[in-house]
């Protein structure tokens, strides 16, 4: 590819000038903070080598909430062009790049990583375990998702952002209508953190079916730790097919096969074939965690035993049959035959009913419960009824012959936004909130907390309902533009208010964390909020000491910290410490996944001996680990006693 | 079965297993030299006993069923043969019908 240096970096647009000029000044910033401080060695060896699920956990959810940032401002951007017709805000083609960078950014690099963030720092505490099951593979997904999303990022700076939509449909991804890099940043940073994901399921899998604590069974799981595995399931089944779909599509545009193209005998529908395969999946890999969460939030302030826990477990593991099984409700009018449309249809329909099933599930937890009103139950009560609206449009849009009028339209934008945002991001926020004493050892701000959360809902109403109606008017999703003529522009103008203020609130939630900081009470015990149901909450200290327990607990039945409170038990006090092994911090992922960066970049840029060094390097890496005879090590028993005497002072 | 071995019973599980393996082999061979069928229906008998052997070697020689997690591997195995069936029967279905299909 012959590239002129003013088609390498992308020159001649003051947003994309403005955004240079900050990275460039945000990232010396940094370089100059960490060496004025003299940090360099505590971040290496603290942080970015560590294998300690906690911190992992912790860089997840920083790394999703930069992204949520990201991806919030190419919405916004989205929402300002549309706000009146004939908006000269953004031109087609940027246009066309910010919806497809939101797309990928939000599903990929802000949903996953929080969500897999979250189940880092809580899973391995609430099966009463002091680590994952292969923490050095903890590490080297956390670096092939963050490089992935480097590699992503760095793309509307360096040669140009994939604008291909976030569905990245052949023929228009092909060569022939999408010429330059961008679609292979697409493709290769997507390949990459994919890699990571398949990791990180394979290892949660393999966590909780054999690293859970004595005397519980799976039936005594909380129910987050359920929907963990469910999800784990479904990744490992479903993230390969993202893998091959991709590495043909890289073919195709790198090296000139013919799969997906219009020209030889490529079949671009296949594509669009094999992304849902694994998109839908991916869809209820993003929704199950989220249950699980809000599961722990109704039953913790309901104070009340999870209703029909067993019905829960027997609904997510049909979710997961059926996430298989309804891929092609994505593409009816693609010209499938009727038998087809009517079987995913029937399907599709078919999944509403163990969401159902939930959804009255946590409403009869709530019934007779005592009810304390914080942030995080505020969130998971939001998520009840505007999941619902999300539900029921989705049943609309499931029936194939109504789909032909829905397809393509701001219903169908309007519909995946309210089963998105108030599923996972509703769940993230809670989450975080809910968890944030076991992470920092201080609650954020429930005041400024409860100003987000409202500003954030009634926002979010205020953007996505008139779209269904924007949607049943006619308005086509991607488009950049509209005219007076069109009759859309007030359900938009009401619809771009809602985004900033969606806006505003992230920024308030911001505030919140800083404000938090300083001024928040620290907590003393580790049962932050006083109603703690799982093991997370049992740990000694308000954040858990590196090893989480200093004696594993025993487990009698659901809910097992509420029970040893009722008895009056502290399984963590007055007992014989034993020594505690424990892995060791690794240096090869962060290096291993650099290089692969750097290849992947050669790639994207047809510099194919950059791909062919990486290539090696990768190998040179994986030689290095497989000699590598790293045993762990033994915390001492002083030192457990040392620490557990100050976490219970 | 698993208890007959440990107390050093004759390995009866084996012995069966082999001959059945044998057995379909050997009629997989025959099919193939021996008769005059289309090629495509040979394809998909040897295909079928293929997958019953395999099935079988699981079964009886690699020990899937037993031990602690055996409910487990075989539930996972299942699992993951259902999706893979459910994807590629579906893919092929799909590209197969419907006007998408026509004129191609």
């Amino acid at each position: 590819m012959d590239l002129k240096w003013n088609e390498f970096i992308i020159t001649g647009d003051p947003l994309i000038l403005g955004a240079q000029i900050s990275i460039l000044l945000g990232s010396i910033a940094v370089v100059a903070a960490l060496t004025y401080f003299k940090k360099w060695t505590w971040l290496w060896k603290e942080w970015l080598t560590s294998v300690d699920h906690k911190k992992l956990g912790i860089m997840y959810i920083l790394s999703a909430l930069l992204m949520l940032f990201r991806g919030g401002i190419d919405g916004l951007m989205i929402r300002t062009q549309l706000a009146k017709p004939g908006m000269e805000f953004l031109d087609p083609q940027h246009y066309n790049e910010v919806f497809s960078t939101h797309g990928v950014i939000m599903i990929l690099f802000m949903a996953m990583p929080f969500l897999i963030g979250l189940i880092n720092y809580v899973v391995p505490l609430q099966i009463g375990a002091r680590d994952v099951a292969f923490p050095y593979l903890n590490n080297l997904s956390f670096w092939t998702f963050f490089v992935g999303m480097a590699l992503f990022n760095i793309s509307f700076i360096i040669g140009g952002s994939p604008d291909a939509g976030w569905t990245a449909y052949t023929p228009l991804a092909t060569n022939e209508f999408s010429p330059g890099p961008g679609q292979n940043y697409y493709l290769l940073a997507i390949q990459i953190a994919g890699i990571g994901t398949l990791m990180t399921g394979i290892n949660f899998f393999v966590t909780i079916l054999k690293m859970r604590t004595k005397g519980m069974t799976l039936m005594k799981m909380s129910m987050f730790t359920w929907t963990t595995l469910i999800t784990m399931l479904i990744i490992i089944f479903a993230f390969p097919v993202l893998t091959v779909a991709l590495a043909l599509q890289t073919f195709d545009r790198l090296f000139g096969s013919v799969i997906f193209t219009l020209q030889g005998d490529g079949n671009p529908m296949l594509w669009v074939n094999l992304f849902w395969v694994w998109g839908h999946p991916e869809v209820y890999i993003v929704i199950l965690p989220a249950f699980g969460i809000f599961s722990e939030i109704i039953s913790t302030f309901a104070r009340k035993q999870l209703f029909a826990y067993k019905a829960m477990v027997v609904s997510i593991v049909t979710i997961s049959v059926l996430s298989f099984l309804v891929w092609v409700h994505h593409f009816f009018t693609m010209g499938n035959s009727a038998e087809a449309n009517s079987f995913f249809s029937i399907t599709t329909m078919a999944i509403s009913i163990p969401t159902g099933v939930k959804i009255f599930n946590w409403l009869f937890t709530m019934y007779r419960g005592r009810i304390t009103f914080t942030t995080p139950m505020l969130w998971a009560l939001a998520f009840i009824p505007n999941f619902v609206i999300g539900g029921v449009t989705g049943v609309m849009l499931a029936m194939a012959a109504a789909d032909y009028q829905y397809h393509n339209t701001y219903f169908l934008v309007s519909h995946f936004h309210y089963v998105l945002i108030s599923g996972t991001v509703f769940a993230c926020f809670a989450g975080l909130i809910y968890w944030y004493p076991k992470m920092f050892g201080h609650k954020l701000n429930e005041k400024i907390g409860k100003w987000a959360f409202w500003i954030f809902i009634i926002g979010f109403n205020v953007c996505f309902f008139p779209q269904y109606f924007l949607g049943l008017d006619g308005m086509p999703r991607r488009i950049s533009t509209y005219t007076e003529a069109d009759g859309w522009t007030g359900l938009n103008f009401i619809s771009t208010i809602g985004a900033f203020m969606m806006g505003l609130a992230f920024l308030i939630f911001v505030v919140n964390i800083v404000y938090s900081w300083r001024f928040s009470p620290r907590e003393k015990t580790g049962d932050a909020w006083g109603l703690g149901r799982n093991l997370e909450w049992a740990t000694s200290s308000s954040i858990p000491p590196h090893y989480n327990f200093a004696v594993l607990p025993e487990v009698t039945g659901l809910d097992p910290y509420w029970d040893m409170k009722e008895k009056g038990l502290d399984q963590q006090k007055n007992v014989d410490y034993k020594p505690i092994h424990m892995p060791n911090n690794a240096a090869t992922p962060i290096i291993m996944s650099v290089i692969m960066g750097a290849a992947a970049f050669g790639l994207v840029f047809h510099w194919y001996w950059i791909g062919i060094i990486g290539g090696i390097g990768i190998f040179i890496t994986m030689i290095a680990r497989s000699f590598d005879y790293n045993d762990g090590y033994y915390v001492s028993v002083e030192e457990i006693k040392e620490t557990e005497a100050k976490a219970n002072k | 079965m698993s208890q007959q071995t440990k107390k050093g019973h004759f390995p009866w599980k084996h012995i069966i297993g082999f001959l059945i393996s044998i057995a379909l082999t050997l009629v997989a061979f025959a099919t193939a030299l021996w008769t005059d069928w289309s090629s495509s229906t040979i394809f998909i008998i040897i295909l079928i006993f293929a997958v019953i052997q395999a099935a079988l070697q699981l079964v009886m020689f690699m020990h899937m069923t037993e031990g602690e997690d055996g409910g487990l591997i075989s539930g996972n195995t299942l699992f993951g043969f259902f999706i893979a069936v459910v994807i590629i029967v579906g893919t092929y279905w799909l590209m197969t019908s419907g006007h998408m299909h026509m004129g191609m």
